[in-house]
Order: structure tokens, then sequence, then C-alpha cells
């Protein structure tokens, strides 16, 4: 079972108290009836699903209730660290963020299908 | 025919558990879900004459009535006495959100020296002395159910859960009391 750190809680928990919440720091657009329907598709669909390190939210639904954020490894599930909700994102030492070159794509491995 | 209406204890007549760890339905309490900001909090703490807890997973208890910290701007308050909580709110000017939840729960009282083994069947919450001590609460979940935890005493634990959900928290409970006991 996995322990996830909840920073209102103050301590670990079973990942059975918690929910996930999609990705983190995303923001809203402040001139939302301004954008194009593709500046609202990227804000509201378009997500990067990478390989390894990931920000996202979380709620703490069946303890405090409160949503906050955590940097975790999508490949091992490794939860890094978690912070309230609000704060900048984190420096997580040792670790990089994905990059196209790290990550195997459908293309790379598949090829173009023709 | 009917012509009236009577109100049962949802767990009214049951009874269970083993040697080590007692599994009775409590008597029936007033609660309120009570939300308010920290500027609010000296007023309702006066109020309801205890001390709303800041901490995480603290409680504070005064003759009957419990205030538990759920959240860093809820609580749950019991009262065993029935006292009217919601017009103790309704007379506090402080912004703050109060729902009474007195018939939305009911409490089970797990007791004994096996009472944290019982719970722990199906809780996954830490319940060793040092990080739950007596007076620890906390919202948390008891198999498929959320349920609030509250240590009452070095063998007593108060089990609240919604009263649809009380049968299935009530045999889970006993289960876990027998399985403890082997």
């Amino acid at each position: 079972m996995l322990l996830i750190y909840c920073p209102y809680c103050e301590e670990e928990r079973s990942e059975l108290e918690f929910r996930h919440g999609g990705d983190a720091h995303v923001a809203r657009p402040t001139n939302m009836a301004d954008i194009s329907d593709e500046e609202f598709q990227e804000f509201f669909f378009l997500r990067d699903n990478p390989k390894g390190l990931i920000f996202e939210r979380w709620r703490h639904i069946h303890g405090c209730g409160r949503f906050f954020n955590a940097a975790r490894d999508t490949v091992s599930d490794k939860f890094y660290r978690s912070y309230k909700a609000g704060e900048p994102k984190p420096d997580i030492p040792g670790v990089t963020t994905a990059t196209e070159k790290t990550v195997e794509t459908y293309e790379a491995t598949e090829g173009t299908a023709k | 025919m009917a012509d009236q209406a009577l109100r049962k204890a949802p767990l009214a007549g049951r009874h269970g558990g083993s040697s080590g760890a007692r599994v009775t339905p409590a008597g029936p309490a007033t609660r309120l879900a009570l939300r308010a900001g920290s500027d609010a909090i000296g007023t309702l703490s006066l109020a309801f004459g205890l001390e709303l807890p800041q901490r995480p997973k603290t409680s504070a208890s005064v003759t009957g009535r419990h205030a538990l910290w759920l959240g860093p701007d809820e609580w749950l308050l019991i009262d065993e006495n029935g006292a009217d909580l919601l017009g103790i709110a309704s007379g506090v000017s402080a912004l703050h959100s109060a729902t009474d939840v007195s018939h939305r729960n009911t409490t089970i009282l797990v007791s004994g020296p096996d009472a944290a083994a019982a719970i722990a069947a199906a809780c996954p919450l830490d319940l060793g002395t040092s990080v739950f001590p007596v007076g620890a609460a906390a919202r948390t979940v008891l198999g498929k159910i959320e349920i609030v935890l509250l240590r009452t005493g070095k063998e007593d634990y108060r089990v609240e859960c919604w009263r649809s959900f009380s049968p299935y928290a009530f045999g889970m409970l006993v289960e876990g009391a027998e399985d403890a006991g082997l």
C-alpha cells in the first residue's frame, strides 16, 4: 500500500484516503472569453502525460478533505514530496523532467505504420 | 394501521464482539458539522464551551461534548447529552457554517484490549499509542466506507459512520473483533 504525505495532516496516510485530481499548476486564463478555441483546447484538454516526474493535484478526500499538490514518478509511483496548494512548483534534487528524447514515443517504437 | 412514524435507532438491539473487544451501538447524540475560518474560532470556542482544536488529529472533550478536528477549517461536534448544538451555533455572529448531522451519523463503541486490532482489521490508520493517543481523532476509512474515529480511552474507541452504512460498519467491526480474538 502506498503511503502519501498530506501537508495539512502533516503525516503519511494510506492511499485509500486519497483521490487523484489531475495535473497541477494549470493556470486558468484570466481572459477566458477572449481566447480562441485552440487556446481553450490547450488549457482545458491537452496534458503532457510525461514518463517520470509529474506534478499532480491530490485530494485527501477521506481525511482532511483538502486538495494539495504532489511530485510523483509515473514509472515507479514514488512520491518525491507533497506540498500545500498554492505553493510554487518545488525543485526535486536529482530528478529531471522527461524530454522527448528520453521518452519512448509511439513514433519511435512503432514507426509511422505506413 | 399505524398512524404515526416511529424513529428507530439504526443499530437498535445489536451486540457483538469477542472476549477481547466489545462492539456496541452508542446512544443517540447531537452532532454538528462545523466550518469556520481562523478568525471565528475564538468566538465559536467560547459559545460551545470548549477550545476548538487546531492541530491535525486532535480533539477536545468537556463533559460528553466533543470537538473533533477534521480539516484545517472543519470540525465535527458531538454532544452525548443531546444539547442543541445548532441552537448554540445560530447564536454566534462570527462567520461560520453549521449543519446539524445528528441523524446522519450513528456511533459504534469498540472497547477492550483488542479494540485497536478489531478496528485495524479494516482501517489503514496507525492506531499506535504514540501516533494516535487518547483524545486523537481522524476521518479515515473502514473497509469500503468513510468513518470518523475518536480514541476516548486507552482501550476505547468511538466509530462515527453514516447511519445507512452502519450495518456494514457494525458487521465489519464484529468480524474484526472475532478475528482479533483468535
